[in-house]
């Protein structure tokens, strides 16, 4: 039997929305919490709120010059800093400057996200973050809701570290919701959002007084690689993704199946030679990066039980 | 006795892809056909993909300036003041000079301009004119082949709201909006919808000039009332969004009394109409800057008199 992990209570907890300035239901939800927090108050602590990317907000556009949530590494928040940065470095720098130094007093970060592909509850998190898996656990198990159903997705760390704005947290989650498109905002996606936000929070509170989480089995997906579509020779696209494969995210994908379709009614087929399962199937941030989908691999994993260090 | 109008062969039609740079639908198939122009191609006739708004569609945006598709009205169109012009009036004016003038007999006979739209509208066609005995025969041939998946038309005709399409510039303008698709997504489902819309909207021109006789037909339509703004608050911000009870039911009655939307706070607003209506456009991501939530709808019927083209080839 694995030990138990101890961990120190969790005092700076903060939500974020509008980290992508399009991706409504935590824009939505994080301007309100600014205007009236009480919903974000626990015995142990209050949550803050931060609207990550003001003019992207403003403008309902995903980013202004760069992806703010790729704009977290190392490099862009150590360097000195000038005029001429893009408006997401200089905005992560001053994220940085009010939570920072990286994963230090801030304990817990809540980064709220959707997408185009039908990945209904999605928790981003990194590997290892075994806290993160527990509360993952918790709100599989606690706040549930058929219509969105929970998948634990780990965030692949690109090469040269850290880039993504949850990682200035000691632990971290994104909730990734979806479908909904760019600009809209679902009533139900939303009070799903709110929902998981404050399960999430009552999880931290609990944990904070002492409640001990046992360890539990639970599968995790695990990305292999990005999938681009067919391109021309202009690199444009020649192919969409196929109608089968279409809201297909999480589910198995064998040799054969059908990936993308022609105009002219030929289909592409899967030639990988073992089984994937596909997320972010069509999503629209995605086209830009040349990413169709995301193959991904499920394992399983063993999760050691959790308590408060007193 | 019925009365019959005959009328000339159609020559010139135009299929307008990318109106909105991020209703991709459109755009992908306009970039086909204008490589494999086959699949369009109807004898006698010619038949024209164009791309509207280049710049929007290299961004992947609605527009760049101005809402292409609200620019079409005398005033711009003959505004001669080069250097303040958007890009999106400037295009307007090309396009005009193109396919229009507008309201001449120079003017293409009929423009089909391709839409998306995130709301659950299904496969819709944009009728301007309740009196265009050739577009309602058309939309009807197309809704009977189309079936048994349903094709419904809206008529935006409205003493108040002015549209100035882009398509508005044709003797015959068509529109063909169909959802939900996210704004910079492809789906093959909606694809394949946009793509049979304009095949039966091709063979119905095909047949007409060939001689076919259309008989006298009634079409029903959804006839534009208004459109329904979001709650906000003293900053401008939306306190309410769409309920979850009014979502995805386009084109499905709205009585008095029923959930319209639900504010942050948890309040339910209902629709305090005196009538029932059928909204639209409802949760349109591109209408939120215009501040509309819905746009509500009557339903209506339109008979159209038989048509017929004066000399058959
Ligand atoms: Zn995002
Ligand atoms: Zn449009």
């Amino acid at each position: 039997m694995s030990p138990t992990v101890q961990c120190g209570a969790v005092s700076q907890v903060v939500v974020v929305g509008g980290t992508h300035g399009n991706e409504m239901s935590g824009v939505c939800l994080a301007k309100h919490w600014l205007q009236d927090p009480s919903e974000l108050h626990r015995k142990s602590f209050t949550a803050e709120v931060l609207l990550a990317n003001p003019i992207a907000v403003e403008r309902c556009v995903r980013y202004i010059d760069r992806d703010l949530n790729r704009s977290f590494s190392h490099e862009l928040l150590s360097a000195s800093g000038s005029e001429s940065d893009s408006y997401e470095a200089k905005r992560a720098r001053e994220i940085y400057q009010k939570y920072g130094p990286k994963q230090s007093s801030l304990n817990f970060v809540i980064d709220l996200h959707n997408t185009t592909s039908n990945m209904g509850t999605t928790f981003l998190l990194f590997k290892g973050d075994n806290f993160a898996l527990h509360l993952a656990n918790y709100l599989q198990t606690k706040c549930v809701d058929p219509s969105f159903p929970c998948h634990i997705l780990l965030i692949d760390i690109p090469e040269g570290g850290h880039v993504h704005l949850q990682s200035m947290g000691k632990h971290s989650v994104s909730l990734e919701l979806g479908p909904q498109p760019q600009g809209v905002a679902r009533a139900d996606v939303l009070t799903r959002m709110r929902a998981l936000v404050n399960c999430s929070l009552d999880f931290l509170d609990l944990f904070n007084q002492g409640t001990e989480f046992p360890s539990f089995e639970t599968d995790v997906h695990q990305v292999l690689y990005r999938a681009d579509f067919p391109r021309n020779e202009d690199g444009e696209i020649e192919a969409v993704i196929h109608s089968e494969l279409q809201d297909k995210d999480y589910l198995p994908l064998k040799p054969g199946d059908p990936i993308f379709q022609r105009l002219n009614g030929e289909d592409i087929l899967y030639n990988g030679e073992k089984q994937i399962y596909p997320v972010f199937i069509n999503e629209a941030a995605y086209y830009e990066k040349k990413v169709a989908f995301i193959a991904t691999e499920k394992t399983h994993c063993l999760v050691p039980a959790l308590k408060v260090q007193n | 006795m019925t009365a019959r109008r005959v009328l000339n062969p159609v020559q010139r039609v135009a299929i307008f892809g990318g109106t909105h740079g991020n209703e991709l639908s459109g755009v992908f198939l306009v970039n086909h056909w204008l490589k494999h122009g086959e699949e369009i191609a109807r004898p006698g006739i010619e038949v024209r993909p164009f791309i509207t708004n280049p710049g929007a569609v290299e961004k992947c945006v609605r527009y760049v300036d101005t809402d292409l598709n609200r620019v079409f009205d005398s005033e711009n169109l003959r505004n001669e003041n080069n250097l303040n012009l958007s890009y999106e009036v400037k295009r307007a004016q090309y396009i005009n000079s193109i396919f229009g003038p507008k309201g001449s007999e120079d003017a293409y006979d009929v423009i089909l301009d391709l839409h998306n739209t995130t709301s659950h509208m299904g496969a819709t066609l944009i009728l301007e004119d309740s009196k265009d005995d050739f577009t309602i025969q058309m939309f009807n041939y197309i809704k009977t082949s189309m079936a048994p998946l349903a094709c419904s038309v809206l008529l935006i005709e409205h003493p108040r709201l002015k549209y100035a399409t882009t398509r508005s510039i044709a003797k015959h303008p068509i529109g063909v909006e169909v959802g939900p698709q996210p704004q910079g997504v492809l789906r093959a489902d909606v694809l394949d919808k946009m793509r049979r819309i304009i095949k039966h909207a091709l063979d119905f021109i095909n047949y007409f000039n060939d001689g076919k006789e259309f008989l006298p037909c009634i079409l029903e339509v959804f006839k534009v009332l208004d459109n329904v703004a979001y709650p906000r608050n003293a900053n401008g911000d939306c306190t309410a969004i769409i309920h979850n009870n009014l979502q995805d039911q386009d084109w499905k009655e709205l009585k008095p009394g029923d959930p319209m939307f639900l504010t942050l706070d948890g309040r339910m607003i209902a629709y305090e109409g005196d009538c029932i209506v059928y909204p639209t456009f409802i949760n349109e991501a591109a209408y939120y800057e215009k501040n509309q939530a819905f746009t509500t709808t009557q339903k209506m019927t339109l008979c159209a008199q038989a048509i017929r083209c004066t000399e058959p080839k």
